[in-house]
This record gives structure tokens, C-alpha cells and sequence, in this order.
């Protein structure tokens, strides 16, 4: 009740935001200052940094271990106004930096699709936004970090070092970051000039995409139900940043609804979800359609609602990100759609877009040239895990990747076969550092 | 106070969660600042990332608050390096453990000076020069747990309240000189200090406190509860007779 003034929750929960799978840490240890090491040689068991747990699957999470919680490590080192360079603590929230940086003429060179992750999640994840074709990863602009080993060493490492590439992408696991300096990026203005453009099916979205370059930002949104010839069908959006009349409204505030409880768990069936699908595609009437919106709204629509992830039901859902390289990759895209729709899972909203050639600055990055495609499924008992694993052979088959930041289900052998720079990135791991997912992916 | 030139604010404290979130609002609007705490690594993280937020100017110099001859140093410094003072906020002290004070006096006797010898060791010189100026706000963080004693924590709800009569005492005196003094009463904050408890429906952020701590001093409140639902509260536990408190386990 009292303490969601802005957005972060004053009771300390350590799920993911999927809510699957459960996953209880043995302890929290909070980490209140950068100056002051945890006494790692008194704890016990492995140890993973936890901010904002934004992260849908296991990737942040535990199970049994300690959990570094670095939320309090939420303070400003420095803002160099005049290069665009600043540099602060590893749990401040993207939000806090729009907040101080929008009105001076700055924005973040990558933002996902919520304002409410860290700076360390950011680099851990190595989170990539709607201008990865352009800006590639949020890691790429990232121009030092500090490193706390759980020797007690501390290592400010940059692009350049090897620790560096192991961090970026590398899920938290090389140590805890303490800060990071990232360069920011001059704007014109608080708002977005974006075009919303209505497409019927996958041929088109790549046709689309061919004008990416003209755009700072693209994405699309696509009704993973709809078969046949709309196989595909959904709107895209791209956008520049803009002036905007009058102020922007505050990165801090809170979402306007909150969803109070969990859901029961057949509320998002396939006949609701085809419903909405239908009426969101059908809510753009025009063609195309163009506006200036406040920055907000355009990157991070559900923010706006409070705990959406309660609509999913009590079981929680997992959201499957996958990319697939090739230009055109339509080929591996039209299967993973074919495969979705046909298999009667109820899918909600997916999103689509190309990532651009851009080479992630992490051994364990994501993003690499392609398609990539993420859609959420409700979890209710086995389901949708046959399915994944299903779409997991289409990915590995074309030298594609699955999100581990979404990941709670993919198998060693996947994991792999995702990431060949595994065996470059092990040497730098910190051995006192795990996760759930991270033993998940070395269960043999 | 002219609009051209920020306000002055000293806090003692500083690096304490609720302090510092004060202190960010104020640093939001420009304000200059001069802050106290004793951890000098500390310190000097919470006067970065003020700057960085937009204080005007930020000082800081290391107090240990049980140092009662350090404390009037202190006063005067910053007294002296902002020219004046329009707000002074205390917000140090320590949640003392119980058990340990109930087994040893010097233990309780420590938590006392700390969270109240040191409080009157700043008050006193503070008052002299806020009566002198004939304007601004102190601002003090005292506790609902000094609002009646209890088994699980009299030690601390001892000093609190001792704290509050010589808040009530000082306001009476300043308020001819056209001074404020302003008692904050927390409750459950999210904050290292509380960490070691179990989280209810009660607990608000340090975001959230420190922001009704601000507005309280800007509003030169008299007592104000953080947040506001602590009032009715602590009125309920307040009126209780004591023949009926004493048999509760609070």
C-alpha cells in the first residue's frame, strides 16, 4: 500500500518478473555502499547481485544461495554535462537517470521496454532497445565499470579487457558491479515524432524493415494468433526523438493502475487474447498514422500498469525471446509463427524486430544480427515448455540465440549451442558467483 | 529569503537513508548543503551524488555525534561556510539492541548519549544562533516509539521521548524568535537501520519518507508523523490506560 510512490516497491521481494519459476535465496545480504566490501569469506554459499528483478526468468534468481541485494547502491557519482558521461552506482534505475538527464538534453543511448531496471542489470543482461540497429547494445556504451571480486579485489575495467567483454552479458556472474560510466546521447526534445503503420502479414514487416535505417527507433507489435495469410499481421512503430509542448510527465512516477491481484489463471485464453489481438490490430483504422507522444509511453507502455504480469495467473508465465540471423530470415520466423499458432498455446502480444550488424561488446551478449521475435506464454503445468523446445530446434538449426534474461526453461545443450564464446567467458567467472539459471544450463 | 540565492541546509546524519532522501529533494532544487556523518567513504558518496543531483554547493565534515565538544565545531562550521543556516535537520542516531541495553548499563547509556546527549550537544548551539538570526527551521527526527515506552524497545523509545519534551521546550522558546522546530516522527522506514526486521504492511520506502520529511519542514510542521497514518496510530496506543498497557506485549 504505502510505498509504491515511485514505482519501487518499499517490501523486498526476490522473485523474477515472470514469477517462474519460485525460487527462495537462503539469505539477502544488502549492499549499502560501494566503499564497503561484503565479507564474502563469511558467507556462505553462492552469491548472485539482485537489483530491480526485472529479469522473467531464473537469471536472477538463487535458489538456496545468497542474494547481494544492491538497490541501496542507488546514488549519482557524476554527470559530465558538457561530454554526455555519467557515471554512477550499479542499482540506479534507468528511471532515476531519465529523470535527472531528459530536461538537461540528454537521453540513455539504449533503453528497454521498462524504465525500472539497474544499471548493473543493464550491463549484466547487456539489454538492448528499439535502436539496436543503430546504437547496437546498451554494454557498446559503457565506457568503464568497477569490478568487486569476492577475493575483495576491485578492477576498473573497460572496452578494451577481457573481464570487461566477460561482464557485459555476463549475467552477473563475473563479480559485482559497484559503478559504471555510461555516454549518454544529445536530444532534441522529451518527445517522440512516431508513425504507427499497420501491416498484414510477415512479408510486409520486412519490407518494413528494409527503411530501418531511417528510423532511431523501431519495433512491431504482431498477433501471434492470427494464421494463414495474416500470419505475421501487427503495426509498426518508429519513431525520432522530438521537442515536445510542454514538460514530459516524470520517469519516477508510479504506474496509474496497479493490478491488485492475481488473475485467475484461464483469463488469458485464446479466445480473450484473440479478442484483444483482434481489436488492438483493428484500433488502428488509417494505414498510417503519425504523432508526437512523450518518451515514456512510447518505450515503455506497460509501465503504465502496475503488476501487469498478475494478469498471467497464479502460476506466472515465461516470455521466449529468440533471434534469428540471415538476411532475409523469414524462413526460421514464418516456422516459429506457423509452429505458435498452430500449437493452440494462447499467445499474447509478440514483439518483432531486426537487430542491426552491430557486434556485442559481451562474450555472453544476446544480440547479433538477424530477426528477433520475444512472445509471453502463461505457465499452467507442462505448458508451454513442449512447444519451446520445439522452437529452440528451429533457432539452433538456423545459428540463432535464445534471451537468457527471459530464459527459465532452455537446455544445456541449447545453451551451448546459443553462446559458442562460453568457453572464453568461464575463466573470468567469479567462483563464488551462481545462479539458478546458471547451474540450470549446467545440470548434466 | 531571496530568490536568487538557494537555501541553506545542514544535516547531521547524512548518510542515513531517510537523510539522504531529504537531502535529495533539497539537492533537486538547487539547495547548498553542508552534511555530517561519520564514515568519511560514506560521506563522501552521498556529497557526489547531491552535487550530481543539482546542489549548488555541498561541504561536508566528519562528526561523531557522541563527541559533544566536536558537535558545537561542527555547528559553527557549518554556520560559517554557508553564511547562515535555513534549515537544520538531525537524523542521526542508532536502533539500539534491547537485550543488550537490558544487560548492560553502559550499553543503554551509550544508545542514550548517542540518540540523545548528542542531539541537545547540537541543539543547544544551533537554537543560540537560529534565535540570534531570528528566522529558519530545525528540523529533528525522532521516532513513534517515543511516543510511550514498551518492553521490546524502552531504551530507544527513552531517548526518543526525552527527545521530544526538549523538542517541545526548545519550539516554545524559538517561536518568539520566529523559529520553527519541527519533531519527525518515523515509523517503519525500508532502511539499513530496520533491516533486521520483518517487513509488514507498514513499512514505506526511504524515497517516500524522506519526501514527507521535506514537505513537513517546508510546511514548518510542528510533530509530523512519517507518513501521516502513524498519527492516528500512536494516538490509539497513546490514550491506552496504563493498567491495560502494562499486561500487553508490544
Amino acid at each position: 500500500m504505502a510505498g509504491a510512490v515511485d514505482g519501487r516497491p518499499a517490501r523486498r521481494s526476490y522473485r523474477s518478473w515472470g514469477r517462474y519459476p519460485s525460487a527462495a535465496p537462503a539469505d539477502v545480504f544488502p549492499v549499502v555502499w560501494r566503499s564497503d566490501a561484503p565479507p564474502f569469506e563469511c558467507l556462505r554459499g553462492s552469491v548472485l547481485p539482485y537489483a530491480c528483478g526485472r529479469s522473467y526468468g531464473d537469471s536472477c534468481l538463487n535458489d538456496g544461495g545468497l542474494l547481494l541485494d544492491v538497490r541501496r547502491l542507488d546514488r549519482l557519482i557524476a554527470f559530465d554535462a558538457a561530454a554526455g558521461l555519467l557515471r554512477c552506482e550499479a542499482g540506479v534505475t534507468l528511471a532515476e537517470i531519465l529523470a535527472l538527464i531528459v530536461p538537461r538534453g540528454w537521453f540513455l543511448p539504449v533503453v528497454p521496454g521498462t524504465r525500472w531496471v539497474s544499471v548493473g542489470g543493464a550491463i549484466a543482461n547487456d539489454i538492448h532497445g528499439k535502436n539496436h540497429h543503430r546504437a547496437g547494445t546498451f554494454g557498446a556504451h559503457v565506457t568503464r565499470l568497477e569490478l568487486l571480486r569476492s577475493t575483495g579485489e576491485r578492477i576498473v575495467c573497460g572496452p578494451d579487457d577481457a573481464l570487461f567483454q566477460a561482464t557485459v552479458g555476463g549475467l552477473g556472474l563475473t563479480g559485482l558491479v559497484t559503478w559504471a560510466e555510461i555516454r549518454l546521447k544529445r536530444i532534441d526534445g522529451p518527445g517522440i515524432a512516431m508513425e504507427r503503420i499497420r501491416f498484414p502479414g510477415l512479408d510486409a514487416f520486412f519490407e518494413l524493415a528494409t527503411e530501418d535505417h531511417a528510423f532511431e527507433y523501431t519495433v512491431a507489435w504482431v498477433d501471434c494468433l492470427a494464421r494463414g495469410p495474416r500470419l505475421g499481421r501487427g503495426i509498426y512503430m518508429r519513431g525520432d526523438h522530438a521537442p515536445l509542448d510542454g514538460p514530459a510527465p516524470s520517469p519516477l512516477a508510479g504506474a496509474r493502475f496497479t493490478v491488485p491481484v492475481d488473475a485467475p489463471g484461464g483469463l488469458l485464453n485464446r479466445v480473450t487474447l484473440a479478442l484483444f489481438n483482434e481489436a488492438y490490430y483493428r484500433s488502428q483504422l488509417a494505414g498510417r498514422r503519425r504523432s508526437i507522444v512523450p518518451y515514456a509511453p512510447f518505450f515503455f507502455p506497460l509501465d503504465g500498469v502496475g503488476d501487469w504480469t498478475r494478469l498471467y495467473g497464479p502460476q506466472g508465465f515465461v516470455q521466449y525471446q529468440c533471434v534469428v540471423p540471415g538476411v532475409p530470415a523469414d524462413g526460421p520466423i514464418r516456422t516459429i509463427f506457423e509452429r505458435i499458432a498452430r500449437s493452440g498455446e494462447p499467445a499474447s502480444l509478440g514483439v518483432l524486430k531486426r537487430f542491426g550488424a552491430a557486434r556485442s561488446p559481451g562474450m555472453l551478449s544476446f544480440p547479433r544480427e538477424g530477426t528477433t521475435l520475444a512472445v509471453d506464454f502463461a505457465v499452467r503445468g507442462t505448458r508451454p515448455f513442449a512447444l519451446l523446445d520445439d522452437l529452440d530446434a528451429i533457432v539452433r538449426e538456423a545459428g540463432g540465440a535464445v534471451y537468457p534474461a527471459k530464459d527459465a526453461r532452455m537446455s544445456p545443450e541449447s545453451f551451448r549451442a546459443f553462446f559458442p564464446q562460453l568457453d572464453r567467458f568461464r575463466p573470468h567467472q567469479d567462483p563464488r558467483f551462481s545462479s539458478s539459471f546458471w547451474r540450470r544450463v549446467h545440470a548434466s | 529569503m531571496p530568490p536568487d540565492s538557494p537555501i541553506r541546509v545542514f544535516v547531521v546524519g547524512a548518510t542515513s537513508a531517510i537523510a539522504t532522501e531529504t537531502a535529495r529533494v533539497y539537492a533537486a532544487y538547487g539547495a547548498r548543503l553542508f552534511l555530517a556523518a561519520r564514515n568519511a567513504d560514506r560521506l563522501e558518496a552521498v556529497a557526489a551524488d547531491l552535487r550530481t543531483r543539482g546542489a549548488a554547493r555541498v561541504e561536508t565534515a566528519l562528526l561523531d555525534a557522541t563527541d559533544h565538544h566536536r558537535c558545537e565545531e561542527v555547528v559553527e562550521a557549518a554556520w560559517t561556510a554557508l553564511g547562515g543556516l535555513d534549515v537544520a535537520l538531525l537524523a542521526h542516531g542508532v536502533l539500539p539492541d534491547q537485550a543488550r541495553c537490558q544487560a548492560s548499563a553502559a550499553e543503554a547509556l551509550r544508545s542514550i548519549d548517542v540518540n540523545l546527549g548528542s542531539a541537545v550537544a547540537l541543539l543547544t548551539p544551533l537554537a543560540n544562533r537560529f534565535e540570534a538570526a531570528g528566522r529558519g527551521c530545525i528540523a529533528v527526527i525522532g521516532s513513534v516509539a517515543g511516543d510511550r515506552g514498551r518492553q521490546s524497545n524502552y531504551v530507544y523509545g527513552a531517548a526518543k521521548g526525552g527527545l521530544d519534551r526538549f523538542l517541545e521546550g526548545l519550539r516554545n522558546r524559538l517561536f518568539r524568535a520566529g523559529v520553527a522546530v519541527v519533531t519527525l516522527k518515523p515509523g517503519f522506514v525500508d532502511t539499513p537501520m530496520t533491516a533486521g526486521l520483518v517487513q509488514g504492511p507498514l513499512f514505506v520506502s526511504a524515497r517516500r519518507a524522506g519526501r514527507d520529511v521535506h514537505r513537513a519542514i517546508e510546511r514548518r510542521r510542528d510533530v509530523a508523523y512519517i507518513p501521516w497514518f502513524w498519527r492516528p496510530i500512536m494516538a490509539i496506543i497513546r490514550i491506552l490506560p496504563e493498567r491495560l498497557f502494562k499486561r500487553l506485549r508490544l
